[in-house]
């Protein structure tokens, strides 16, 4: 196998990205007595570029899809696609990171499955925990939040969307009122409801 | 069998206890079977999520290493590795030679314990409850290890970010020694029980298969990956801690058998493997332990300002028992609380690998199945199956002791 440096992988994915190119950085990190170095490639594209950098990513060599994480950055949800590439050459992994910056105005993204189908659990977690759209996704069902979780409460997200202070103490009795225990005596009132 | 009517398959709607007497957590399946045969596979996990990530985002960098730490009770020191070193790359914090060292040890000495525990489970699944209480025996040595290493058996507390916090001096390699080589010694057993036995071949060979290609596709991690021929290994492939600087190779079923089928018995040749390649690891490593401190920053307070001026993002991975466990940091300047942190265990990326390995097989080997990935957050304690329009619940004990019974009839015929 012809292997790219972390430069040359990140040229290769911005020229794919094209005009959707945001930045790239990589980076390395070493451990251990023979400071053998790890590297990554941190790229940040738009959403409409995502596929055909990831096909280009898949012609380098097919990644294994660790995770999508996220950030709510505030008038923005980040993804952040993690892959891993040249995987079972000792010492030679690189991690790839493309960010996918989506306006909480228009949470729309496209499927990735359809490339990778191990992504399908990623992507139904960050449907439900940020109330993303994945557009395409082949199962689009809740994965961890019950089906009776309150709908348009998404859990990551850091605005009026998430967790409200008065389902922090009580989650479980959360659209089962008749459920609560009716005799359990009410909370001292100097009990501060507080999230955190 | 008893059948029970259910209007709406909400796991919700069924009663599993938060104290539920199965041995692993909770996961439901809905198959759809015909005869005896399971032709789709549905599963809901997600009844033990506690919003772990959540409340990390309301604490500070300490806080959340040890909140972190109890994500799981087997392979406790995993996330606060990871985590640690998430936050050590973006902080730049240079972990002494010692401290990665000593990490490496006891994330070996967890990898055993793990394995072991599987075992058992493996063993107890198929019916073979001798051999799941010799393996559990032979664990128990590992966890007075770890005991004695770090004052716990499980949730060590060892991590700090920056360095461990505590020290394991020459003094206590004997002791560490004497466990190696009872573990030499237990692998043979293991082996002669688990590999041998022809009952326990028939039961694994060529059940729950997960090829090549579905597996490069559904991206599972650790021994399920590996035991499919998939040299996929974070300790090789993105060395961390001391790994960097030991003899270690990839340990895929072809090591011992020459040959990769994907299979349960596959799973169980690579965990076995792992536990005999861990004990030759510790050794390697307690003869390598270089000298000098063990924290970057030893004062709490001075670590938690310096975290609080650092921005960045990174990406901490340790290679579990059971695969890779990434966490993803991201700080801001200003903030004590990480900003984003995603926690991605093992068996996440290993639940979408039970389609394959489920369909086309029998129920009486769904137990087996269902552990040989050594699913973290998984139990087969009520197992939902839609047979000619009725819905059936299938209890955990109902469904080991039609895998029980599997195994008898399968004795019984090489009685004869």
């Amino acid at each position: 196998m012809n292997l790219l440096a972390p430069q040359e992988i990140a040229d290769a994915l911005q020229a794919a990205a094209g005009a959707g190119f945001v930045s790239a950085r990589c980076t390395e990190w070493a451990e251990g007595i023979k400071g053998r170095k790890s590297r990554q490639v941190w790229l940040k594209i738009a959403r409409e570029a995502l596929i055909q950098t990831l096909q280009r990513l898949v012609e380098i060599h097919y990644p294994h899809v660790s995770v999508i994480a996220f950030c709510d950055t505030g008038a923005q949800v980040e993804l952040v696609y993690h892959f891993h590439i040249y995987w079972g050459v000792p010492r030679e992994e690189i991690l790839v990171t493309l960010t996918v910056a989506l306006d909480k105005t228009d949470l729309k993204v496209p499927t990735i499955t359809g490339i990778i189908p191990g992504a399908l659990t990623s992507e139904r977690e960050k449907q439900e925990m940020l109330g993303i759209e994945v557009v395409g996704i082949p199962d689009g069902r809740r994965l961890f939040l019950p089906e009776d979780f309150p709908q348009g409460v998404f859990p990551w997200r850091k605005d009026e969307t998430g967790i409200p202070a008065d389902m922090v103490k009580d989650l479980w009795a959360t659209g089962r009122e008749n459920l609560k225990f009716q005799d359990n005596p009410p909370p001292p009132a100097s009990n501060p409801v507080n999230p955190v | 069998m008893k059948t029970i009517e259910v209007k709406k398959p909400s796991a919700y709607t069924t009663q599993i206890g938060p104290a539920h007497p199965a041995l692993k957590e909770p996961v439901m399946f809905t198959l759809d079977i015909e005869g005896e045969q399971i032709k789709k596979v549905d599963f809901v996990p997600g009844m033990a999520h506690r919003g772990i990530e959540w409340m990390g985002m309301r604490r500070n960098c300490i806080q959340v290493l040890y909140l972190a730490e109890r994500i799981c009770g087997i392979c406790g020191i995993t996330h606060s590795i990871s985590f640690a070193r998430a936050v050590e790359q973006i902080a730049q914090i240079q972990v002494p030679n010692r401290a990665h060292y000593i990490r490496a040890i006891v994330g070996e000495l967890e990898r055993i314990h793990s394995h072991l525990l599987w075992a058992g489970v493996a063993a107890h699944e198929l019916g073979f409850d001798s051999a799941f209480y010799m393996a559990w025996r032979c664990r128990e040595n590992v966890l007075d290890l770890l005991e004695y290493l770090t004052g716990n058996r499980i949730h060590y507390a060892m991590i700090q970010i920056g360095g461990v916090r505590r020290d394991i001096v020459p003094d206590q390699f004997p002791h560490i020694e004497e466990s190696m080589k009872f573990f030499e010694e237990a692998y043979d057993k293991l082996a002669a029980v688990f590999l041998d036995d022809t009952t326990v071949q028939m039961r694994c060979r060529d059940c729950g298969v997960l090829t090549y290609d579905e597996a490069r596709q559904l991206c599972p991690v650790g021994p399920t990956a590996r035991a499919s021929g998939i040299k996929k290994d974070v300790r090789i492939d993105h060395p961390y801690a001391a790994y960097a600087d030991l003899e270690i190779d990839y340990m895929t079923p072809d090591v011992l058998t020459g040959e990769v089928r994907g299979d349960v018995y596959d799973r169980i040749i690579t965990r076995l493997l792992e536990v005999k390649q861990s004990v030759d690891l510790v050794r390697q490593l307690i003869s390598m332990l270089p000298d000098g401190p063990l924290l970057a920053i030893p004062k709490p307070a001075v670590l938690l300002a310096k975290l609080k001026g650092a921005a960045g993002e990174a990406v901490g991975r340790h290679e579990a028992p059971r695969g890779e466990v990434m966490h993803y940091v991201r700080l801001e300047a200003g903030k004590d609380e990480p900003v984003a942190w995603k926690v991605k265990a093992s068996s996440y990326s290993n639940y979408l690998s039970w389609i394959p390995m489920m369909e086309g097989a029998q129920i009486a080997d769904i137990p087996i199945i269902a552990a040989s990935i050594d699913p973290c957050i998984s139990c087969t304690d009520r197992v939902a199956l839609v047979r000619q329009d009725t819905r059936e619940v299938l209890t955990k004990e109902e469904l080991h002791r039609l895998s029980v019974e599997k195994t008898r009839r399968i004795q019984a015929s090489l009685a004869k």
